[in-house]
């Protein structure tokens, strides 16, 4: 659904982050939610209430619909969050497990 | 850090401009945003931007970076990835909780200051369709980013929906970065040219109007555009396949792997009224914005709000609105004299002037119809508590007397985003509903935190002997 411009890919360092236990290649810069984007991940959640799957929307830390789990701490914004090496991302389903797991 | 003169909220051109003319006077200002980069959304990345070729985003873009470099050179503080989460005026200055840092060692802090310029900036306009929860359905200003921070575009059907300049810019630097749009099916309907152009001589003379006018005739060049859409709704089971819209009463359909919305931005004011402002309704924009004088205060002592979370003026005017609050605060602080004050203040109120020459004319012409912001059916009116239009309807018509009654009925607006993407939609629906003015049903009332904060990062603020004494049983 998205790609990169070649004209970007090639100014940037590859990041190697791990998203949902599979290794997935970000570039230095990105927010979570553009390196999900650019690695053709569709959705990063499915809605508390009615368990509709959702995917980034306002990619400025307004909608809340990009949350995910980043380093084991579940409910972040993923538009927010800056990419770092080894970085592990996990897609969240429903509503965060409060027992100090990830959902 | 934690006793400084003026907290500065939000780094787009008010909050840097604002900072860099406190520094002029010598106060000892922080600047706290939640973004990595300075820039704002307007001026995004605009250090690091991953796009060389500066004709992609186009100069406007560019023209953001003297800011930021006078910003950088001017000694004020800043602190990035920090979300400001409560702002309480008290004992004649005001308390700030913040929580920086990266999610696992992320720690909360509370900052004093003399007085905070509150520079929030604009968010999308709510855009309640059918389907505009799906996954590739995403807000024009959200994909902007996505091309401006990492070089990240579209592929497959792409479709833009709405009305607004931000329509036509996107449009325009997806042309120049390559990128294939379907269409751009635009919802200003016919009647409003006319009810514009009363405004247009004006908007001649407007610093937009020559680059708006090019920019309009290329994306109309070497894009389909569908004019006078009157109804949309984007279809699929769980990702946006594709979208239905009607034109003089005919249905259409196009398929679409991503739908780009947007008709227009309001002012983010959550910060703003959880702190006590006073907000008032505007009808020409329609929306909320805080309450404020010439210098941007608010009423309540110590708060001002600059740049477009204290009205959409565009981000030309922002900067001049920053460096007035600054102007304020530093004649309030006893830096400065009104006599100093006032000669300065001339020149940033004529660059005010200059930028917004012309706003009424866009303001009219993009006003969204109720079309668009009036919902109906299964249309989920609040994202995060998935509340649909027919709930919000008839608890409107059983006599729901306003949006925080709203609130406690359907728990729309309580969830994470706290009503930034459905409060203006369920006051215009309880306005229509009872026939009230949109200014009398009001907006939620707003609580901090504004954006989540955990218990662990709470937990971490430094206790006074007071507070442990207020809540420890002897």
């Amino acid at each position: 659904m998205f790609a990169r411009l070649p004209d970007a890919a090639h100014l940037r360092d590859v990041v190697d982050i791990i998203v949902d236990g599979t290794a997935v290649v970000a570039r230095a810069g990105d927010t979570v939610a553009a390196a999900l984007l650019a690695a053709g991940f569709e959705r990063c959640r499915t809605s508390p209430v009615g368990g509709a799957p959702r995917a980034p929307f306002c990619m400025m830390g307004v909608c809340f619909d990009c949350l995910v789990t980043i380093d084991g701490i579940g409910s972040q914004q993923a538009c927010l969050v800056a990419i770092a090496p080894g970085m592990r991302i996990d897609t969240q389903r429903g509503a965060r497990a409060i027992d100090g797991a990830a959902a | 850090m934690n006793n400084i003169d003026v907290a500065i909220v939000g780094a787009g051109p008010a909050g840097l401009a604002a900072a860099t003319r406190c520094r002029e006077f010598g106060l000892d200002v922080t600047l706290f945003d939640e973004q990595p980069a300075p820039g704002g959304q307007i001026y995004r990345g605009v250090t690091r931007s991953p796009l060389q070729d500066p004709s992609v985003l186009g100069q406007d873009y560019w023209d953001g970076a003297p800011l930021v470099r006078a910003f950088a050179a001017s000694g004020a503080g800043y602190v990035n990835d920090a979300t400001v989460w409560s702002v309480v005026a008290a004992n004649g200055g005001v308390t700030l909780g913040v929580a920086a840092g990266v999610p696992a060692a992320r720690t909360a802090h509370m900052i004093d200051a003399r007085a905070v310029i509150l520079c929030t900036g604009a968010i999308e306009r709510p855009f309640p369709i059918p389907g505009w929860t799906l996954p590739g359905v995403m807000t024009a200003g959200g994909a902007q980013i996505l091309l401006k921070t990492a070089g990240v575009v579209p592929q497959g059907r792409t479709v833009l929906a709405g009305c607004g300049p931000l329509l036509w810019m996107l449009a325009w630097q997806y042309l120049r970065a390559g990128v294939a749009i379907e269409a751009i099916l635009d919802t200003t309907p016919r009647w409003r040219m006319a009810q514009a152009l009363g405004h247009a001589p004006d908007f001649a003379r407007s610093p937009y109007f020559a680059k708006g006018r090019e920019l309009v005739r290329t994306v109309r060049r070497n894009v389909r555009l569908v004019e006078y859409v009157s109804a949309l709704a984007i279809e699929g089971e769980v990702a946006a396949r594709s979208v239905r819209y009607r034109v003089d009463e005919r249905e259409h359909t196009l398929a679409a792997d991503c739908v780009l919305l947007h008709q227009g931005v309001v002012p983010d004011v959550n910060l703003a009224q959880a702190a006590g402002c006073s907000l008032a309704w505007n009808d020409l924009q329609a929306c909320f914005a805080p309450a404020t004088d010439a210098w941007g205060g608010t009423d309540v002592a110590g708060i001002y709000v600059a740049g477009d979370g204290g009205g959409i003026a565009g981000a030309l005017a922002a900067a001049p609105r920053g460096r007035l609050a600054a102007l304020a605060v530093a004649n309030v602080l006893g830096r400065i004299s009104h006599a100093t004050r006032d000669p300065i203040a001339r020149h940033d109120r004529a660059d005010v002037a200059t930028s917004l020459r012309g706003r009424a004319f866009l303001d009219t012409l993009y006003r969204p119809t109720d079309t668009f912001r009036l919902p109906s059916g299964a249309t989920i009116v609040c994202r995060c508590e998935e509340v649909d239009a027919q709930t919000i309807i008839a608890l409107a018509r059983q006599g729901c007397a306003g949006p925080n009654q709203m609130k406690a009925y359907v728990r729309c607006g309580m969830g994470p985003c706290q009503g930034r993407f459905c409060g203006l939609t369920v006051n215009a629906l309880i306005a229509r509903e009872q026939r009230r003015d949109p200014a009398d049903v009001g907006y939620y009332r707003l609580r901090f935190p504004v954006k989540p904060v955990t218990l662990t990062e709470i937990a971490a603020v430094p206790t006074t002997a007071e507070a442990v004494k207020s809540v420890v049983r002897p």
